[in-house]
């Protein structure tokens, strides 16, 4: 076991070595330099390129560049070009504004996708399985955009309340629970949004695994000793069949800084997702690298609690 | 007694013809297949998607299109589906040629369903010409990762590939002396190599040299941990990064897609690989003496094909949704082409005021994506050696 949590941990800081060096080659080596962002301003002089340059080091050859970089970025010190703010310190902020969806979608995809998937699993080949299973390709193959435009129609018309950004504007004198209304309406569309494929595909994946394990000999002997059905699907089959999942709470950490940029600039929600698109746009490569280089960790961090995680509950499994 | 014999044999065979039907996979495939009616929707839909877009191409493109998608009439702005053209204000060349706007018109007065035809052909070629790439590198990869993945890559190796990669480096640089003096000594060692490997000669070798050939890491170890490196990119930014870097194309974007959705097809055809490499036929094949590309590629592939195809059919729907969510976002495909996403990131404006200009190419992805998914899944089951029949 330590031996394991050692060999992989070695193995995933190499992963990431390579991920930086990777990430970095891509966003230098492609054509257009950030100096001409805007080559019609008329602000934008030589003088203040050759400073702009000078000031972030574009002028050193390339592997100085990786290691001031990463040197900055380990003390904390990496500013965004745009702005000359700490990059930690605005991914942070738009980091919690992109928690409550996280939270909200994660809640919704995990609370729903089970009793469904369980539902189809034990109802197997009947009217409600198929049309769960046809449901949740729908919900699978439906663009993120359109849907959001369907559901922003729908509420925008038979509720008439307002959803885009993070609350109404001018609200300022509302009573609590208005503002809180406003709040959780502002909520609740943009993480059904980020939740659906997110059911979609758990639930298939509940559904499979109910199956296999309704299948094995156990559970025909619980069947045989006369256990009242409920017993038999949810003491014996449900709890072995849950032991994927539990290795897939690791997987849901990447998901924490990913954040759906369509979606928030649907939305106009200011989370990590829109930062990152804006900062792609204003080729703010500081902010691009740190989110890159962030979201590789969380997913090496992901396998590796799920992994783990696999090991404990597990004890079949050996590594 | 001669005949009796002849009877029996006939029997004999008469029966074994009865009880061994003799079908081959494929039709046994197709006929799971027929029995599953949501995949067969899916493939009838795919069907008729693909001669949409080979006949939106043809009508669309050319110096004088038969469904011209970028004419502007600005007097039939948003004109909603189905409602016939105002003949009195439109120029004779302009009037549409099915003299009724099927889908409608957008904000510039253009005829929608020549827009849609248009993208129909840019999203299947973005989706076939993605997922081919990323196929053929995922059975390159996954087939060398399989197959000789117990091969070791040795110090020699390393260091002779660095120094080449140096010499190209300074070639496209510009740097004409020192990249022949780094590409020169390459080139001969590799000859080297090659001819020692030719005469396999084995002489006792100095310290230097074993230090030199210690094996290093196995070419599965190092294909894998590519595979991995390459996914803990969070995908669609990547993307996203990549092509709002490049400049703006329909090549671009396809290429991008390919090159970053090759990781599952090459630890399928890896998985597939190390399987099929242990069974008999294969030792036969070796057996026999043929060359290891021919047993890779006329042996293997074939029975490491189906859970690719699986992949490949799920994957074009992907590639379709993330073309599309590119397109949203402004970075698709550049103007003058229509595509489904921008005719909807346009149409978006007017969401209240032309909500077919939303709904049209949105229910046309949806469609085809769901397509694409069902099949996917169909063809995972028909070709699962587990759901067949057994005679």
């Amino acid at each position: 076991m330590l031996s394991f949590i050692g060999r992989s941990i070695i193995q995933k800081i190499i992963t990431i070595f390579f991920v930086s060096v990777v990430s970095f080659l891509i966003i230098h080596l492609a054509p257009g330099k950030p100096s001409q962002v805007d080559p019609l301003n008329p602000k934008f002089t030589p003088e203040m390129v050759e400073r702009f340059r000078k000031e972030f080091h574009l002028d050193k050859p390339l592997y100085t560049q990786y290691l001031l970089f990463y040197r900055d970025l380990f003390t904390g010190k990496t500013v965004s070009w745009k702005d000359n703010q700490s990059v930690l310190k605005k991914i942070w902020e738009r980091f919690l504004n992109s928690l409550p969806l996280f939270i909200v979608g994660t809640i919704l995809t995990w609370t729903l996708s089970f009793p469904i998937g369980i539902r189809s699993a034990l109802f197997r080949g009947g009217f409600y399985d198929r049309s769960a299973t046809f449901f949740s390709y729908l919900l699978i193959s439906i663009p993120g955009f359109f849907f959001a435009y369907i559901l922003i129609i729908f509420v925008v018309t038979h509720f008439h309340v307002p959803v885009i950004g993070m609350e109404t504007f001018g609200l300022g004198a509302a009573s609590l629970p208005h503002l809180v209304m406003d709040r959780i309406w502002h909520l609740l569309i943009p993480s059904v949004l980020g939740a659906t494929g997110g059911i979609a595909v758990l639930s298939r994946y509940v559904r499979s695994q109910m199956l296999e394990v309704e299948g094995q000999d156990y559970v025909r002997t619980a069947k045989a000793k006369g256990l009242p059905p409920e017993v038999v699907h949810y003491k014996h089959a449900l709890r072995n069949a849950l032991l994927p999942f539990v290795t897939m709470f690791g997987l849901i950490l990447p998901g924490l800084i990913g954040g759906s940029v369509i979606i928030e600039s649907i939305f106009s929600w200011p989370g990590m997702g829109r930062m990152a698109y804006e900062a792609i746009l204003a080729r703010d490569y500081p902010i691009i690298l740190t989110v890159n280089f962030l979201s590789a960790v969380l997913v090496l961090a992901g396998t590796f609690v799920s992994d783990v995680l696999y090991m404990v509950v597990d004890p079949r499994i050996r590594l | 007694m001669k005949t009796y014999t002849k009877n029996s044999l006939q029997n004999i065979r008469t029966e074994e013809s009865i009880t061994v039907p003799r079908k081959t996979r494929f039709q046994e495939s197709w006929e799971l297949l027929k029995k599953n009616k949501l995949a067969f929707l899916g493939l009838l839909i795919f069907v008729l998607f693909f001669f949409t877009a080979v006949a939106g191409l043809i009508l669309t493109s050319g110096s004088k299109p038969y469904l011209d998608p970028s004419t502007i009439r600005l007097q039939e702005k948003l004109r909603p589906p189905l409602s016939n053209p105002n003949l009195k204000t439109l120029r004779p060349e302009e009037t549409p040629k099915l003299g009724i706007y099927l889908f409608g018109t957008d904000d510039l007065g253009r005829d929608v369903f020549a827009r849609m035809l248009q993208g129909a052909w840019v999203s299947l070629t973005v989706g076939f010409v993605a997922v081919g790439i990323a196929v053929l590198i995922g059975i390159f990869l996954g087939g060398i990762a399989g197959y000789f993945g117990q091969n070791h890559i040795c110090l020699h190796h390393i260091l002779i590939t660095l120094i080449l990669f140096t010499g190209v480096v300074l070639l496209s640089i510009g740097n004409m002396y020192l990249s022949v003096i780094f590409l020169i000594p390459g080139i001969v060692c590799i000859l080297y190599y090659l001819l020692l490997k030719k005469r396999s000669v084995k002489k006792a070798q100095s310290i230097w040299l074993q230090m030199l050939h210690k094996k290093a890491i196995s070419v599965d170890t190092l294909i894998m941990r590519v595979v991995d490196i390459m996914l803990c990119f969070p995908s669609f930014f990547l993307i996203l990064t990549v092509v709002a870097l490049l400049p703006a194309s329909i090549y671009n974007i396809m290429i991008v897609i390919g090159l970053t959705s090759w990781m599952g097809t090459t630890r399928f055809v890896r998985a597939e690989f190390l399987s099929l490499r242990e069974q008999d036929f294969v030792t036969a094949v070796k057996a026999l003496g043929i060359s290891n590309l021919r047993i890779i590629f006329r042996h293997m592939v074939p029975n490491a094909i189906a859970p690719v195809l699986v992949s490949a059919t799920i994957g074009i729907a992907t590639a379709i949704l993330t073309e599309a969510g590119l397109s949203f976002l402004g970075f698709g495909v550049p103007p003058p082409y229509a595509t489904w996403g921008n005719i909807l990131s346009d149409g978006k404006r007017f969401i209240f005021d032309a909500p077919w200009l939303t709904f049209v190419p949105g229910f046309a992805i949806l469609i085809v994506v769901l397509s694409f998914n069902l099949f996917g899944e169909g063809l995972r089951d028909a070709l699962n050696p587990k759901l067949r029949e057994r005679y």
